[in-house]
């Protein structure tokens, strides 16, 4: 996904239920529904545009256990 | 490297195995805004280092299966009664933090008195009220929440003051008392709102880890599924239409309770103190003399009012007399009296994991149903005690003993048709050994509770002693059980 320099979340398709509260809990809009679906039936969120803040909104907006992992870029000179 | 920021608690179990070992999604439709409550709780109790002595009480409703996915204690209430079972493990966990965690139809619906007392006693306890104005688990009839012109299963046509009454603001009744110290309403509308209601999550935690008191947190949440809209309409619709009824906000947060929760500890007695009070505690008999040849595993059966539960307790205590391991476990009808009843019994030296008695080997029935009933579950090798006065027939099985005694006609001669079980328990103490005629004797003075019926199961005992001695022949005798 080159997420090296970047903010991300990672979403585990296998435990989206596809109800697309992260997608309207993004500020920036990184998060959309693909048209993939998954073993549930469930057509799932995908994390799509590198502008995460790492904020953690879709993080806490998500109503199912562990789907969404939020990452952190490496500090600067770190 | 990146480093992770936001992600699953641990307080979460790593997967979820009631559908499937290795499952790792909730029971939940989407967009339900229960998993996202969870998840804040889950992320506080890591964070407060609660885990190992959180208690999760779980109520009723979708959240049923709360303890499927909190890696803590957990216990799940009968319907609406979560704060009452909270409140007993408060006062007897001091360092237990309890969690009451309930939907509208449990809290507000079958359980509004139990929240108020509980939240009116200032117990040390936190509340978290998950509001979504509709039963959701039974599929969307109204709940006390629900709003006025709201459409559900139950109230098709809207919900009408006139018919249906208004709907209840429990933040608010929990306000107007004066023992709380925390009373917020959040909502789950959107990630903004959803951050506050991380905030009084929390607070409302650290609340009880500081022994404050009562909180509660009144939680706005989505259901989409009997709301019929999708996941992101219903934060919409929430919004729009349950913020106004139900506004949002904190409506109590207190420095301290009105009373001090050490101060409460103090006001209790000992158990020992009890006792003297009831008047029982000098009067505990102790002979310990039986040693069993084996677990007894005992069922008596028969109609409400011929004393089947209370020969059971007899028996219980008996045993306990004896300074065996016991269990008394009833099971009865809504009728009590004529209806079915019957009772589990179990003595043992060893600790007694469960209370049920499925496959007895000792049953005592004292009328035909229950014979028609048990007796197939008897052990092989087992005993049954049938009161032949109203089960007639015979014992068809051959690989248990059997002893038809007449237990009612007898009873009746002597002046107390009640006293017909003490009859046959009195046979069941001597064939069994599991007890000593002299604890019976003992215990029953304090057992009864009608003191002028004492002489008459004195007699019953010396009854049944004698048609014991008449009965069973010497050599039989040793090779009962």
């Amino acid at each position: 996904m080159g997420t090296e320099e970047s903010n991300y979340s990672q979403i585990n398709p296998k435990r989206c239920k596809g109800c697309a509260a992260c997608v309207v809990a993004c500020p920036h809009g990184c998060i959309e529904i693909g048209s993939e679906i998954n073993q549930m039936g469930y057509q799932f969120a995908r994390f799509a545009v590198r502008k995460c803040i790492a904020c953690g909104m879709c993080f806490y907006s998500c109503p199912e256990f562990g789907a969404i992992t939020v990452f952190k870029k490496p500090r600067k000179g770190a | 490297m990146h480093t992770i920021k936001h992600q699953k608690a641990r307080s979460l179990y790593p997967t979820f195995d009631r559908k499937a070992p290795g499952a790792d999604v909730s029971h939940y439709c989407p967009g339900c805004g229960h998993g996202t409550v969870h998840n804040l709780i889950a992320e506080a109790i890591d964070d407060l280092g609660i885990q190992d002595r959180t208690i999760f009480c779980s109520p009723v409703g979708c959240s049923v299966f709360a303890y499927y996915y909190f890696d803590v204690g957990n216990i799940q209430c009968a319907h609406g009664r979560a704060p009452a079972v909270a409140s007993a493990i408060r006062r007897t966990h001091e360092e237990a933090i309890v969690i009451s965690y309930q939907g509208d139809g449990d809290l507000a619906g079958i359980g509004m008195s139990q929240i108020v007392h509980a939240a009116n006693r200032g117990e040390n306890i936190t509340v978290f009220f998950i509001n979504n104005a509709i039963y959701g688990m039974t599929g969307g009839q109204m709940a006390p929440t629900t709003i006025l012109g709201q459409n559900t299963v139950t109230t098709p046509a809207g919900r009408l003051a006139a018919n249906e009454g208004f709907p209840v603001g429990v933040a608010e009744i929990i306000n107007s008392l004066q023992a709380p110290v925390f009373v917020e309403r959040v909502s789950l509308a959107g990630p903004v709102k959803v951050m506050k209601a991380r905030m009084a999550i929390r607070k409302a935690l650290r609340n009880q880890v500081e022994k404050k008191g009562f909180s509660l947190v009144e939680i706005l949440s989505p259901c989409p599924v009997n709301w019929k809209m999708t996941a992101v309409e219903s934060r919409r619709w929430l919004e729009n239409n349950l913020e106004p009824v139900f506004p949002v906000g904190n409506l109590r947060d207190l420095p301290k309770g009105p009373f001090d929760q050490v101060d409460k500890k103090k006001a209790r007695i000992s158990d020992r103190k009890i006792l003297e009070i009831l008047g029982v505690g000098e009067e505990e008999v102790h002979t310990g003399t039986v040693r069993l040849k084996e677990e007894q595993n005992f069922k008596i059966a028969g109609f409400g009012g011929q004393g089947v539960l209370s020969t059971g307790i007899l028996l219980a205590n008996c045993a306990i007399a004896e300074g065996l391991k016991t269990t008394w476990l009833p099971s009865y009808g809504a009728e009590m009296r004529g209806g079915t009843a019957n009772a589990s019994i179990n003595i043992s030296h060893e600790t007694i994991g469960s209370p049920i008695v499925s496959f007895p080997n000792a049953l005592m029935v004292m009328n035909l149903p229950s014979l028609d009933a048990f007796e197939d579950t008897v052990r092989p090798g087992g005993a049954i005690y049938v009161n032949s006065s109203l089960a007639p027939r015979k014992v068809r099985r051959e690989d248990v003993t059997a002893y038809h005694i007449p237990a009612s006609d007898i009873a009746n001669d002597l002046g107390g048709i009640q006293c017909a079980s003490v009859i046959l328990l009195t046979v069941y103490a001597l064939v069994s050994g599991a007890i000593t005629i002299e604890t019976l004797q003992k215990v029953i003075p304090l057992a009864i509770k009608r003191k002028n019926l004492v002489d008459l199961n004195m007699r019953a005992i010396e009854v049944g002693i004698a048609w014991h001695r008449e009965n069973c022949p010497k050599e039989e005798k040793t090779t009962e059980v």
